[in-house]
């Protein structure tokens, strides 16, 4: 800095707004960017339930699942999410009726379902030949490569699960918090938890593309918690959480493109760091 | 406790079975209006079996049960405060909320809470002398603050009939008072309350009916009556006046 005192305010300016605005010149980068916050906005929303529920198994299991719809969405030329999207639901629902049926234990239910689908999207993705996609991309997420019809499916379903939260908001929390006395004010509280199941996997189905199969529980999960330590209620640790979600995927993206790096751990590690920062920052006394 | 005009709760005959196993065996009591009823007996009695097939939460395998509201012979409102296992503290919620919560039954299941929700929750949490606690989370409140803000949201329901599954729990002894006192003011109003409890103490003064439960009905009606040795024998085993439960002893001698 001393050599070059030449340097103004405006040029910290004009080098701060290239740094900000040069990646929106090329087209990818505003879908992408349009996918991030969408992809930010949404998972800590539907992800303050999965911490407060401890479904974070759950949640990790749907991730992989729908493996093989996305696979099949490539397969078939239309967007990967409409193929994943079906494949998540109908795992969600297939875990609570396995565990319902059998008496297998929830946990090992998840289990059983989270290997096998992977498995079969595994082996469905090897037997592709011929495809242009990279596994590395479905595991890890590569936002950059997201299309426009991607980004129309995605902003859908965001819209789709933002409706479906806010008009089921009530039941859901009552659910959450007190399943059996939400019976008794007659919330359908087993129709709550698939609506809720489902919600995740169309939450996970439309940021597999920017975070991956494998990272998707960052952005679920890691922004929620961090909200919960920060904030007391549960409404506020939706609105935090999004925020920092929204905060961790944009600035997710501005590292990957500028250090050429994944944009799926990018993200993860920015909403990692946005976490430990707020657990030094404050112990939250055991309940 | 009028004999004269129909009972608010009616079971009559109810068996409950799980498989192979009988949860309920053949139990017929009655409740009235205004009444507040200790149903007492050991863990695994089937107290919380019986609060789940009044509620309508579980079926009954025969039997027949009837709820009648306060005002007139309509169907009950019911409320059931559950056992602190069955709540997830891990869920942040303010008191307010909860209380607030109780209207979600109305109209509609879905939907969201209204300013009037908002203006009787406020007055519930006013008469359990919790309203200056409500933007506390749960989890931060004690055992007794956290079974009034239940009782609160019971009142938010408006039920008729209240059912209460071991609200004693975890609740020290001055502040059990405290609760019954909050649950006298609303029998005096016509409510039927129900609360089951593994703990004996005090349950002559607390309760104006109890009923012992093991299974079957062992006794039913006010406590220095259906309190005798042999039944308290019957829920508890032939040591069970001076040795089970909470290690409270000298139970059994209501005055």
């Amino acid at each position: 800095m001393a050599s070059t005192s030449r340097v103004t305010g405006s040029d910290i300016v004009d080098t701060l707004t290239s740094l900000l605005l040069d990646p929106f010149q090329y087209s990818f980068m505003v879908r992408a960017l349009v996918v991030s916050i969408l992809v930010g906005l949404t998972c800590p929303v539907i992800g303050s339930f999965i911490v407060t529920r401890g479904l974070a198994f759950m949640g990790d299991a749907l991730a992989h699942a729908v493996m093989p719809g996305l696979v099949v969405g490539f397969l078939l030329g239309f967007s990967p999410l409409l193929g994943a999207a079906p494949a998540g639901i109908a795992v969600a629902l297939l875990i609570g009726l396995i565990s319902r049926r059998t008496g297998i234990g929830e946990d090992t239910s998840i289990g059983i379902l989270f290997a096998g689908m992977f498995a079969f999207g595994l082996l469905l993705l090897a037997k592709a030949g011929g495809l242009t996609i990279d596994v590395e991309d479905v595991l890890l997420g590569q936002v950059l490569g997201v299309t426009q019809t991607d980004v129309l499916v995605t902003a859908g379903l965001a819209a789709l699960v933002i409706a479906c939260l806010y008009v089921f908001h009530r039941p859901l929390v009552f659910t959450s918090f007190d399943p059996v006395g939400a019976r008794v004010v007659g919330i359908p509280t087993g129709l709550m938890d698939y609506v809720l199941l489902a919600l995740i996997a169309l939450v996970i189905v439309l940021s597999v593309q920017a975070v991956g199969v494998v990272l998707v529980m960052a952005m679920l999960v890691t922004p929620a918690a961090t909200a919960y330590l920060l904030v007391r209620r549960f409404v506020a640790m939706m609105w935090v959480g999004a925020a920092l979600g929204m905060s961790a995927a944009v600035v997710g993206l501005y590292l990957s493109y500028h250090l050429d790096l994944p944009s799926g751990p990018a993200m993860a590690l920015v909403a990692t760091a946005f976490f430990a920062l707020a657990a030094l920052a404050k112990q939250r006394r055991p309940a | 406790m009028t004999v004269t005009e129909k009972p608010a709760l009616t079971v009559d005959g109810v068996v409950v079975k799980y498989g192979r196993v009988t949860v309920l065996d053949d139990v017929t009591f009655q409740a009235g209006r205004g009444v507040l009823m200790g149903v007492v007996g050991p863990n695994g009695a089937g107290k919380s079996t019986l609060f789940d097939v009044i509620a309508g939460l579980l079926p009954v395998s025969s039997g027949r049960i009837e709820a009648l509201g306060m005002s007139n012979d309509g169907p009950a409102s019911i409320a059931y405060v559950p056992q602190r296992e069955k709540v997830n503290w891990r869920f942040p919620v303010t008191v307010l909320d909860v209380v607030t919560l109780g209207r979600a039954g109305r109209p509609r299941w879905i939907g969201r809470s209204g300013s009037g929700d908002r203006e009787l929750a406020r007055l519930c949490l006013e008469r359990v002398d919790m309203w200056r606690h409500r933007s506390d989370l749960l989890t931060e409140l004690s055992g007794g603050q956290r079974q009034r803000v239940f009782v609160a949201r019971a009142l938010a329901q408006e039920a008729d009939l209240l059912l209460l599954d071991e609200a004693f729990s975890g609740v020290d002894v001055g502040a059990q008072e405290g609760l019954v006192g909050v649950l006298r003011t609303l029998r005096d109003e016509g409510r039927t309350v129900l609360m089951a409890t593994h703990d004996l103490t005090n349950l002559a003064e607390r309760f104006d009916q109890v009923l012992c439960i093991n299974s079957h009905v062992c006794a039913c009606g006010p406590p220095t009556v259906a309190f005798t040795p042999e039944v308290l024998e019957e829920l508890y085993g032939a040591h069970g006046v001076d040795f089970t439960g909470d290690g409270v002893g000298h139970r059994g001698h209501p005055d």
